[in-house]
């Protein structure tokens, strides 16, 4: 007699449950920075949440809808300079990084229509068209005076200690939600597309995932999470200048940490972000030096480890850190 | 008016010379190299250095950094680009990426800030110009940077269609596993097309060198012409790059008309433009436009 071997179902498992603890963790951490390192911890610990939120926006983009953009400072640029100008409009500067991210959404919605046709090469390229295209438009606006920029000078109503703890909290809250959202999309139905055309695009397309519709809801996420990294990198900076909130070099963080981490997989940005933080830490004072190193650890890694960090941790773990996939077990036996 | 048109074809003509290695790596290999910018100001340094400090003609300064940059090229498929074809279409745009943000900065190591010429090599030529009748002066050494393009670009088309080593590049490029069957050596022939596509660079970086001012981080900037340039033009012969770097170019004089910032802006504009009409027309050229225009 044939024997049916019973299949058991599963998300999560122990690694999954220790990672959640981790992060919990380290979110609790975070959120008591302002009394364990000061002020100057609480920017830092913003400056942490900025790269993991850029880390995971592009991940999602490149990693999963195979989407490389050299351009996301289009999102990231915007987004400040949207903040700035909601604050001269006697927005709360608070709620106006929470309409700018709005913003970036709505932005990545509409750029969404017609830069989801190009391909490849074309749509990495094309993007960076489109952010030095809003750089140059941000640059003709007299509130910002080319340049030289401007600051969000209506922080200054608050006090030091309380605004480092609010832009702080908030940064937390911002990530924590995106990154939940990105989780059940990626758990959801729709996840299952995503993956599905991040290991064959073409596979997936045949077995009638709506690719563009997919790829879309991913590149509008990451619109949304690199919007809200912008907007918050200009209230813990408070100064806007518009070629470092466009410049290049965020286009090479954001690469280097995907790289170094594991294109493809959300434990590997992560990782690649908390690693750039730490590399950022030490060594930025290097300057042309420091994106040097960047620059080439980033293309040894595309060459020689292109799964990354966590191309060589995951497969040693038992089941997913972060899961977003099944596990299916067979457990002997049960119909004899 | 008058004036103004013949600068704007005269400036398409630089942009030419800039797309051409971009054009052809990318309808060969179909990658599109984010260290095109990097390579050209490369070349330029090159150039500075061998004019300039060793005292060679330019002519043969561009000779010699053709051959140096073919052999960079060589060596660029064999290590970085082979191995990164192999990961998917991402990999090597993440590569080249890579390669460009090492090159800006070592260049900025190396050679420091300063904005460079490599005008005072050549003498008046610079500054030289034809008059025209009407009382129209136009620069000689935009004729020759257009000259340049339409002979290089007639050159790379012959080549391409004319020579056994063309067809074995286009026969690699259209399918690279049958290629290999029929007994091409693939890896050699893309070798030598990443070869020829820097060595055109250096046409590249002799007109940026000779037109203006700049320095080391001035690669993106001609990698975006570049790449606006061939995406109005759009792909299949290079001649269509041709057309795209003149209508970028006539976009960005009308733009620098109206407006002093309008020259960058309305050139990424008649960019969007391209990729909107893409966008309805299916598969994108300026002639697919025309002859839909025609039908309907």
């Amino acid at each position: 007699m044939i024997t049916q071997p019973k299949l058991t179902v599963a998300r999560g498992g122990k690694t999954a449950n220790i990672t959640i603890g981790l992060m919990i963790f380290a979110a609790a951490i975070l959120a008591a920075t302002p009394w364990l390192f000061g002020v100057g911890g609480s920017g830092r610990a913003v400056a942490l949440l900025v790269y993991i939120l850029l880390a995971v926006m592009w991940n999602a983009l490149a990693g999963f809808a195979g989407l490389v953009s050299i351009g996301q400072t289009l999102f990231f640029g915007v987004a400040a300079y949207a903040t700035i100008r909601l604050a001269d409009a006697g927005v709360n500067p608070y709620f106006a990084i929470l309409i700018a991210t709005g913003i970036g959404a709505v932005l990545g919605w509409v750029t969404s229509f017609f830069m989801l046709s190009l391909k490849d090469g074309e749509f990495a390229i094309g993007m960076w068209v489109l952010s030095s295209l809003a750089h140059l438009c941000v640059n003709l606006d007299p509130l910002i005076q080319g340049e030289t920029g401007t600051s969000l000078i209506s922080l200054n109503s608050y006090d030091i200690e309380l605004r480092s703890k609010l832009t702080l909290w908030l940064a937390l809250a911002i990530t924590i939600a995106i990154f939940v959202i990105l989780v059940l999309l990626l758990r959801s139905r729709m996840g299952a597309a995503i993956t599905a055309i991040r290991d064959d695009e073409l596979g997936a397309r045949s077995i009638g995932v709506n690719v563009v519709r997919t790829k879309r809801v991913v590149f509008v996420l990451a619109a949304t999470g690199t919007a809200a990294a912008g907007a918050l990198w200009l209230a813990s900076n408070t100064n806007f200048q518009p070629r470092a909130f466009f410049g290049v070099q965020w286009t090479a963080y954001m690469l280097f940490m995907v790289l170094v981490g594991g294109l493809g997989r959300i434990e590997g940005a992560i990782i690649g972000a908390v690693l750039f933080f730490i590399i950022e830490t030490y060594f930025a004072a290097y300057g042309v030096w420091y994106l040097v190193g960047l620059g080439t650890v980033a293309v040894f890694f595309a060459l020689m480890l292109p799964k990354g960090l966590w191309g060589w941790i995951g497969p040693r773990l038992p089941g997913e850190a972060i899961p977003t996939g099944y596990l299916v077990e067979k457990s002997k036996n049960e119909a004899e | 008016m008058m004036a103004q048109l013949i600068n704007a074809v005269l400036l398409g003509g630089y942009y030419t010379v800039l797309a051409i290695g971009l054009a052809f790596m990318y309808s060969v290999m179909n990658i599109i190299n984010l260290a095109h910018g990097a390579f050209i100001v490369l070349s330029a340094f090159g150039l500075l250095i061998l004019g300039a400090n060793w005292g060679v003609p330019l002519p043969l300064a561009i000779l010699v950094m053709m051959v140096v940059m073919f052999i960079l090229g060589v060596g660029l498929q064999r290590t970085v680009l082979s191995r990164a074809s192999k990961g998917g279409e991402l990999l090597p745009l993440l590569a080249t990426f890579g390669i460009a943000i090492i090159l800006d900065n070592m260049m900025f190591l190396g050679f420091g800030a300063d904005s460079n010429s490599l005008a005072p090599l050549v003498g008046d030529l610079s500054w030289a110009s034809f008059e025209l009748p009407g009382n129209i002066f136009i620069g000689k050494l935009s004729v020759y940077i257009l000259v340049v393009a339409v002979v290089a670009i007639a050159a790379i088309e012959f080549f391409l269609r004319r020579t056994e080593l063309g067809h074995r590049i286009q026969a690699t490029s259209q399918d690279r596993a049958t290629a290999s069957l029929l007994g091409i050596d693939t890896d050699r022939t893309l070798a030598i097309a990443t070869g020829i596509a820097l060595a055109t660079g250096v046409l590249a970086a002799a007109a940026l060198g000779l037109r203006s001012a700049w320095g080391p981080y001035d690669g993106s900037a001609q990698l975006l012409f570049a790449f606006e340039a061939v995406v109005i033009g759009g792909i299949g012969s290079l001649w269509r790059v041709l057309a795209g770097a003149m209508i970028l170019a006539f976009a960005q004089s009308l733009g620098a008309m109206i407006h002093p910032q309008g020259f960058l802006i309305c050139g990424h504009l008649a960019f969007l433009a391209a990729v909107f009409i893409r966008l309805r027309g299916g598969a994108f050229s300026l002639s697919s436009l025309i002859s839909k225009g025609s039908k309907t």
